[in-house]
């Protein structure tokens, strides 16, 4: 068995829980409990395994592990059965192994039916989402891509709220519709290239006249910004988040491959384009972190303005990407890590509060931290996260990505850069607006409202579910060197091909050892 | 010395402790560590000082590994102690110490106590990260952090009907906020033009700068970190959240609102000096805002009814004061103004809140009267501050303001007279303060029956902090009168912080005792004015307002910035998102992009679903003459 | 021999096409879904014929023998669905008349 393990570990973090979930779903409903507890259970053993991984050094560089055979064929093309470990996803999975165990302890009892299968469906995009981070074959990729899509449509479809039909059938037509156009433009390089490996089809790529390439890379760029997402294709999102407040913590799991996937396949593949376009992604990045932010500064329920945030969030991670510098990718890998935590420790508060109250609408809200002292500490941690204040991990992403940013060579970094960080304003306007409108001030004497009904403070197994999550913000916040000492090697090695100028420093930074007579008056 | 990282993290623990098990374990548990650790800070801080004074160039730098690593960025975790950063971290143990102490007293009946010293330690340690911090990113981390405490300790009594605190602490947070991503900008400003964002660094590469490159961007960076600094310090035009900031807790507003966190942007513009002074058109911003908000505030102050009020105006008023130094290169007079007025406004306001907690919480001025007689205590301590601040001859105050106000003469006289015209101002109110505080008679017979001098923890914390506002005066006297500015020579090696091109600070020009005597006559007339408008109760000064209207409206309701701000930004700023959503995401993108196409599918499928009649023969009958249609076009 | 054979697939054939056409009229006319099941057998049947025929013009190939043995097969499986499936909606409908069976249609 262990022998196996050692040779097969990825494989194992790839499809246990598929296994596991199929398992889930043969459970009759009047089992449900029973399937819940299993589903815990052995998610956290999954995740519990994955922490196996912290055994390799994840800042050495290269694949810490790597499983390659050849799979099948397609019209003479190989694909191949290709799950690699490095750096640069090393800490994604973990947290993704980590957030399913969490999501179920933190909504136990939020569901009102069929949990079982909710469970089983969540161990499923587990699957679906280690493996497009593992993944390095792209089709391979763009078949775990894809077969995210369905649990998550049945998740929004059906424990959705009132318009869960519209939003799920809109989530799934926006990201499908996307895909399709990008695989069009994925087999066209693969018949150039021959196989589906990235190095190869990077090769093939570079031989291809600048038009194509440029063609080719508006067409990975379709499927990645709706995923991502970024103005104007985000509207699947408010209304999937605010339609499915549980299932909104799986969307938010995988809507960081957008960002993940960018960094990992599209720039290495068309670096040239890549370059040529970083003006144009920098522009919608700014678009997306202010437009984001002014839309939630004026959101009335607590679950869109969650989603705008979002919204902003992303905005950052692009326009770290965009800046090809190893400084504002690496924050940009950092931050799609603290997007997983934050945004989820957010949303599963905001489902806690709506267990309890029956709504989200923040002006039903007010005085809440008289009633729920330990939920309003929590919140504000996360707030603080969301806002990027330094000692939490917000701030070292959006630091970095800034300074990426505006150190970059482009014409367009000081400028971008300056636009962003009104976003980093707005931010704690919005954010700190909901905190005051929902926990602060007198308490709504309005006896239907969502304060009266705020019985008790958090469980225990409330609390054990965001224990983590909050101990991971601080742990990020102040001691980022492990996160970004594995990502170093490996963003390098990615960006190596795109052509980003030379960063901007003023001479005196390369030398320091100027004689001081130098100076003139 | 290698104690040295316990003096920010004794507070942290303090913290942690008061946070997790404070509740639990009862008062005295909250008090030992809320204070003890607080007063341990102290000791290790008192130790390191001396140890800095025998190190060679006054100098320690103590690393502790790195903080941040990315590709070719790096920030190590370090403290730098010199005169300069062992100045405020003795101000902000021993300050802070004391009004920790003072708290015991003060809060000792509220519910939240353990929570109000959890918040209070946590700033100690962000004050102290703040001063201590070896690089730029690491003082941010002190810098957002107190603006973290006081946004918490702002919005303390957050279940206040009227929702008061909770608005002050938002306020102060996004104000603060402001400014903050102006040394978000500033840093990486400075880390583009030398790579390195370690003060020490960027100091003595500041140094080798030729002039020829890069000084947009210093100039810029200057700038921004100035933005910042009139947000943290309350300056022009970021100034509106601290007045508003008095809804916290009064040992808060003493110590973070008046003492330690306000002074954070002097702090950083005098460890940057060499930088401010390589860039001259900062400069002069600095001294002009200075200049103006020491004007402007103390203008306000002097119809403000709320106690608490007057000393915050007063407050912004003084900081433009040290502003006004620094803009005029005068580092040390500027700091050193920080120094004296850590110690007399810390008093002011403990003072006020010894009076607020003896009236059972009554703040308005107009309600009190005659107290002299009920807290002497209190009322001899508060005559020494006011001493201080109206810089009464021989007071700290007199020597700290008395050397700001000849270097604005020596930058421009403009300069000069408003900042003697705000003194003048600063005796008037301080005077009306007193005397409707503590002189006359008492205007609301209830409170006074019930008024009473507080408890010993609160009143020794009064007589230490007037002990020092009075012996602050040893670091440093104008040189016009015969004294020594030693706090200058003291503050050099972080001044010039082995950087060459340090300009030294020229003294010469002006007649300084003149200048002094002309400031210090206007105010000790304005003083007496202020004294004998009020000793006879609130007729003179009613009068005096029904006599004009106008700008007793105008002062009263602070010109009106606050409304006007509202409606011109806040208001359009909502508008404009509203629009983007509704407009743009309901309408555009999901109402012509996503929904009308979702539309136009259903209804061809509605179209085409008119051939679907659901009977079999049907479908049989058009699958057959379908067939023979393909036979004849096959066969053909 | 072709010539010989020839007459007799013109045979075959011509009863093929008549239990074709007396298959889709059954379709086409009744409205019983169980005549209607019987019809499409006799269509299927009719291409039977039509099958062994021709291979038995082309010289009595064997593998058509063997498909349709297995058509035949198929097709028993199919007709045990089909009347399945005819009596599960006479149950639940309680007819069997296709036209008023047509809940497919919006």
């Amino acid at each position: 068995m262990s022998l196996w393990m050692s040779t097969h570990f990825l494989s194992f973090l790839v499809f246990a829980p598929a296994a596991a979930g199929l398992l889930l779903l043969a459970f009759p409903e009047r089992q449900a409990r029973l399937a819940k507890l299993l589903g815990l259970l052995l998610s956290f053993s999954i995740f519990c395994v994955g922490l196996r991984g912290l055994s390799l050094t994840p800042d050495a560089g290269g694949w810490l592990f790597l499983e390659h055979r050849a799979w099948f064929s397609v019209a003479g093309l190989p694909v191949d059965y290709r799950l690699g470990l490095d750096g640069l996803n090393f800490w994604l999975v973990l947290l993704t192994a980590l957030l399913v165990p969490v999501t179920m302890l933190a909504t136990w009892n939020s569901l009102k039916r069929r949990e079982g299968v909710f469970a089983g469906l969540l161990l499923l995009l587990e699957t679906g989402v280690l493996g497009a981070l593992l993944s390095q074959d792209m089709l391979f990729f763009y078949l775990f891509w894809e077969g995210m899509l369905i649990p998550t449509y049945f998740m929004i479809g059906v424990w959705g709220g009132e318009d869960r039909r519209y939003a799920a059938n809109k989530y799934f037509l926006y990201l499908a519709s996307g895909s399709l156009v990008w695989l069009v433009g994925l087999l066209y390089l693969a018949a150039k290239a021959g196989s589906f490996a990235p190095e190869l089809m990077a090769q093939a790529a570079s031989q291809l006249p600048f038009h194509a390439q440029a063609w080719l890379f508006l067409a990975f760029l379709l499927a990645f910004a709706i995923k991502f997402p970024l103005f104007p294709l985000h509207t699947w999102m408010p209304d999937a988040y605010a339609q499915a407040p549980v299932a909104a913590v799986p969307v938010g799991m995988l809507v960081k491959l957008g960002g993940y996937g960018f960094l990992r396949f599209v720039i290495p593949i068309l670096p040239a384009a890549a370059a040529h376009y970083s003006k144009t992604l920098a522009v919608l990045a700014v678009i997306a972190i202010v437009y984001g932010a002014l839309v939630a500064l004026v959101q009335r329920d607590l679950k869109k303005l969650v989603a705008y945030s979002s919204l902003s969030h992303m905005g950052f991670v692009l326009l770290g990407l965009a800046s090809l510098s190893v400084i504002g990718a690496q924050g940009a890998v950092l931050q799609l890590v603290n997007l997983g935590i934050g945004t989820t420790a957010i949303f599963l508060m905001t489902g806690m509060l709506e267990d309890r109250a029956g709504t989200t609408m923040i002006a039903d809200f007010g005085g809440a931290a008289s009633r729920m002292p330990v939920l309003t500490g929590f919140w504000i941690l996360a707030a603080m996260a969301s806002i990027g204040l330094p000692l939490t991990n917000g701030f070292v992403g959006e630091f970095l990505i800034l300074n990426g940013a505006f150190t970059s060579g482009f014409d367009w970094g000081r400028a971008a850069a300056c636009f962003a960080t009104l976003g980093v304003l707005l931010g704690a306007a919005y954010m700190l607006w909901a905190t005051k409108r929902v926990f602060w001030g007198p308490e709504n004497p309005d006896a239907d409202g969502g304060t009266a009904k705020l019985s008790s403070d958090l469980s225990l197994r409330e609390i054990a579910a965001l224990a983590p999550l909050a101990a991971l913000i601080l742990w990020i916040g102040v001691h980022p060197r492990p996160f970004l000492s594995a990502s170093e090697r490996p963003v390098a090695r990615l960006l190596s091909d795109a052509q980003a100028p030379a960063p901007r420093l003023a001479p005196a930074a390369s030398a320091p050892t100027h004689a001081p007579t130098e100076v003139h008056e | 010395m290698h104690s040295a990282w316990l003096i920010p993290v004794l507070p942290l623990l303090g913290f942690l402790f008061n946070l997790l098990l404070g509740k639990r374990l009862g008062k005295k548990a909250v008090t030992a560590a809320g204070v003890g650790t607080v007063a341990l800070s102290f000791v290790l801080a008192c130790v390191l000082f001396l140890a800095m004074l025998h190190a060679p160039g006054h100098r320690l730098e103590l690393s502790y590994g790195d903080w941040l690593d990315a590709g070719s960025f790096s920030v190590p975790l370090g403290f730098v102690i010199d005169p300069l950063s062992g100045l405020m971290m003795l101000v902000i143990t021993g300050i802070g110490f004391l009004i920790h102490l003072y708290s015991v007293g003060y809060m000792g009946e509220d519910g939240g106590y353990a929570r109000y010293f959890a918040y209070m330690n946590l700033f100690v340690f962000f004050m102290l990260t703040l001063v201590m911090g070896s690089s730029l990113p690491l003082m941010f981390v002190g810098w957002e952090g107190v603006g973290l405490c006081s946004y918490l300790l702002i919005g303390y009594d957050y279940a206040q009907a009227d929702d008061v605190p909770a608005t002050a602490g938002l306020k102060a947070f996004i104000y603060n906020r402001v400014g903050d991503l102006g040394v978000l900008m500033g840093m990486l400003a400075l880390f583009a033009a030398f790579g390195t964002l370690t003060i020490g660094d960027i100091l003595v590469k500041a140094g080798h700068f030729g002039p020829q490159v890069g000084f947009g961007l210093l100039t810029f960076a200057t700038l921004m970190f100035f933005l910042g600094c009139t947000g943290k310090s309350a300056q022009l035009p970021l100034y509106l959240w601290l007045p508003d900031a008095m809804a916290g807790p009064t040992p808060v507003s003493a110590l973070i609102h008046a003492a330690t966190m306000v002074t954070s942007g002097i702090y950083l513009v005098v460890r940057m000096a060499p930088l401010f002074q390589m860039t001259p058109v900062t400069m002069t911003v600095i001294a002009w805002v200075g200049g103006l908000t020491a004007l402007f505030a103390a203008t306000i102050a002097i119809v403000q009814k709320d106690i608490k009020r007057v000393l915050a105006y007063s407050t912004v008023s003084q900081l433009g004061y040290m502003f006004l130094g620094l803009g005029a290169a005068g580092f040390a007079a500027g700091f050193f103004h920080v120094f004296t007025h850590a110690w007399f406004k810390a008093l002011l306001f403990l003072g006020a809140g010894s009076v607020i907690h003896a009236l059972h919480h009554e703040q308005n001025l107009m309600k009190m009267g005659g107290l002299w007689k009920k807290m002497p205590v209190t009322g001899w301590t508060m005559l020494i501050a006011t001493a201080c601040i109206i810089g009464f001859p021989g007071t700290s105050g007199f020597a700290s303001k008395d050397e700001i106000l000849y270097l604005a003469y020596l930058k421009s006289p403009v300069l000069y007279w408003m900042g003697v015209a705000g003194a003048c101002c600063t005796a008037f109110y301080m005077l009306r303060l007193f005397t409707l505080a503590f002189l006359g008679e008492p205007r609301d017979a209830h409170a006074f029956e019930h008024a009473h001098e507080s408890p010993v923890t609160m009143t020794a914390p009064l007589v230490v902090l007037a002990v020092g506002a009075l012996g602050a005066v040893a670091f440093g006297w104008p040189v016009a009168f015969g004294g020594s500015f030693r706090i200058e020579a003291f503050l050099e090696p972080s001044v010039s912080y082995g950087a060459t091109s340090a300009e030294a600070v020229v003294h010469h020009g002006g007649n300084p005792a003149m200048l002094a005597g002309i400031s210090t006559v206007l105010a000790l007339a304005f003083a007496w004015w202020g004294w004998s408008s009020y000793k006879g109760g609130l007729a003179v000064a009613e009068a005096r307002a029904a006599k004009w209207p106008f700008l007793h409206r105008l002062l009263e309701n602070k010109y009106f910035v606050d409304e006007g701000l509202a409606y011109a930004l806040v208001a359009p700023l909502r508008w404009f998102g509203n629009l983007l959503w509704k407009l743009f995401d309901v309408i555009f993108i999901d109402g012509i992009g996503v929904n009308l196409p979702g539309a136009l599918t259903r209804v061809a499928g509605d179209f085409t679903a008119l051939f679907q009649t659901g009977r079999v023969r049907n479908y049989v009958l058009t699958m057959g003459l379908g067939a023979l249609l393909l036979l004849y076009v096959f066969l053909k | 021999m072709a010539d010989l054979l020839s007459g007799a697939l013109q045979g075959y054939l011509a009863v093929a096409l008549l239990l074709f056409v007396v298959g889709l009229a059954t379709v086409l006319l009744r409205r019983t879904l169980l005549m209607q099941f019987m019809g499409v057998e006799l269509m299927l049947n009719a291409a039977n014929v039509a099958l062994l025929a021709f291979a038995r013009w082309r010289g009595g190939d064997v593998q058509a023998t063997v498909f349709y043995l297995m058509i035949i097969a198929v097709a028993a499986c199919e007709a045990a669905v089909g009347l399945a499936l005819v009596i599960g909606l006479h149950r639940l409908r309680g007819t069997t008349d296709a036209d008023r069976t047509a809940s497919l249609k919006q």
